[in-house]
């Protein structure tokens, strides 16, 4: 790595960390936890931690958290979607427990919360990517098919989960909150502009290889 | 013979008038039903207890839960109707008994209730009311505070005969 790229890889590295980091310190210190169980606290973190989840998604998809190779960050990518949907699981029945009606409501699409149904949405998008990712292989689906279904998804998830997060009165602290929603929205446009999702090619491995060699590590 | 001119002005004048007299045609009858019943929220009814008991005050007070009572209709005041109210206090949560509590309206048909600070819950500073003592058809509302940090809320109910 040249020192402009070991530079930049660390002030990724820093700046994602903060980006998660902050959040969740600042939410620790809210005076709202004084008045709520535990189970609602570990259902509030569950959510936060599964938005700073969807902010490494793309990152690690993108190759922009070098020194990971393009194969350890779709690896990554694997893992950490399946802990976002874990997240998410803990963020929905940590609710439950708290407050069954209202949860009903949400999942029922009856909540007057403006930001259940975006939620809602979200978690139905981020488990059918989880159920078809772990089923990729037994149902023989092709990388172009996989893409035409992952990024639309992708988009859904990533739209829901900001509007949602953004919408709630809660125990996040508001600028943090909102950096940590740009940050999710940003890397999303950047890496779907990257990639160039919209366009048609024949793999995406194939093309990564290429890609890989041409640039160097770090990049896909 | 007199000469009807057309121009802009005279056109939009009439219709104007046109349009107003026609709306307002629209509308009228509608005013004439009167005032219309209140519709149960969405959300409304939840975590609620039934029978809260009439108490001076829930817990140790410090917010005030205010309203008043009319019928549908003409809109006359409803004094002596029992509200129960409940929400996500510093004191508790929504389901708890002592969260819960009820109160009766005065002759010009409002009622005010003291309570504990309500605080954000599920993602919305909220109260949660209640009429259902049987003689006007039941209703459930939760209205929203606009900031957290108020110490106040209102709802009003508009009942119609169960």
């Amino acid at each position: 790595m040249t020192g402009w790229r070991l530079a930049r890889a660390i002030l990724i590295w820093v700046a994602l960390a903060l980006a998660i980091g902050v959040p969740i310190a600042a939410a620790a210190t809210s005076e709202q936890l004084a008045w709520r169980g535990p189970v609602y606290i570990l259902a509030g973190f569950a959510g936060i931690i599964a938005l700073g989840l969807v902010l490494v998604q793309p990152l690690l998809i993108g190759g922009y958290l070098a020194p990971l190779s393009a194969y350890r960050g779709r690896r990554a990518h694997h893992w950490i979607g399946g802990t976002l949907a874990f997240a998410v699981v803990i963020h929905v029945a940590g609710l439950w427990i708290t407050s069954p009606p209202d949860m009903i409501d949400a999942l029922t699409f009856s909540s007057p919360t403006p930001f259940s149904p975006f939620g809602v949405v979200a978690m139905w998008a981020i488990f059918i990517v989880a159920l078809l990712a772990s089923l990729r292989r037994r149902l023989e689906l092709r990388p172009r098919t996989w893409r035409i279904i992952h990024i639309p998804l992708a988009i859904v998830i990533v739209a829901g989960s900001v509007v949602h997060c953004l919408l709630i009165e809660g125990t996040m602290e508001t600028i943090s909150k909102v950096v940590l929603c740009v940050l999710v929205l940003a890397v999303t446009v950047k890496v779907m502009i990257d990639l160039q999702v919209w366009r048609k090619r024949r793999t995406l491995r194939g093309e990564s290889g290429a890609r890989s060699a041409a640039e160097g590590p770090g990049l896909l | 013979m007199t000469t009807v001119v057309f121009n802009r002005r005279n056109l939009l004048a009439a219709g104007g008038a046109v349009l107003a007299t026609g709306v307002s045609g629209l509308l009228l009858p509608a005013r004439a039903a009167g005032l219309a019943p209140t519709e149960t929220m969405s959300g409304g009814a939840n975590n609620y207890r039934k029978g809260a008991a009439i108490v001076d005050r829930i817990g140790k007070g410090g917010f005030w839960m205010s309203g008043t009572v009319r019928r549908a209709g003409d809109g006359a005041p409803l004094a002596g109707q029992r509200i129960q109210i409940w929400a996500h206090t510093v004191e508790g949560q929504e389901h708890e008994p002592q969260s819960h509590g009820a109160t009766l309206t005065d002759k010009d048909g409002k009622f005010r209730l003291e309570m504990p600070q309500i605080i954000p819950i599920f993602g919305q500073p909220h109260g949660h009311l209640a009429y259902d003592s049987g003689e006007f058809k039941t209703v459930f509302l939760r209205p929203v505070m606009r900031s957290a940090k108020e110490t106040s809320l209102e709802a009003h109910f508009v009942l119609q005969p169960a």
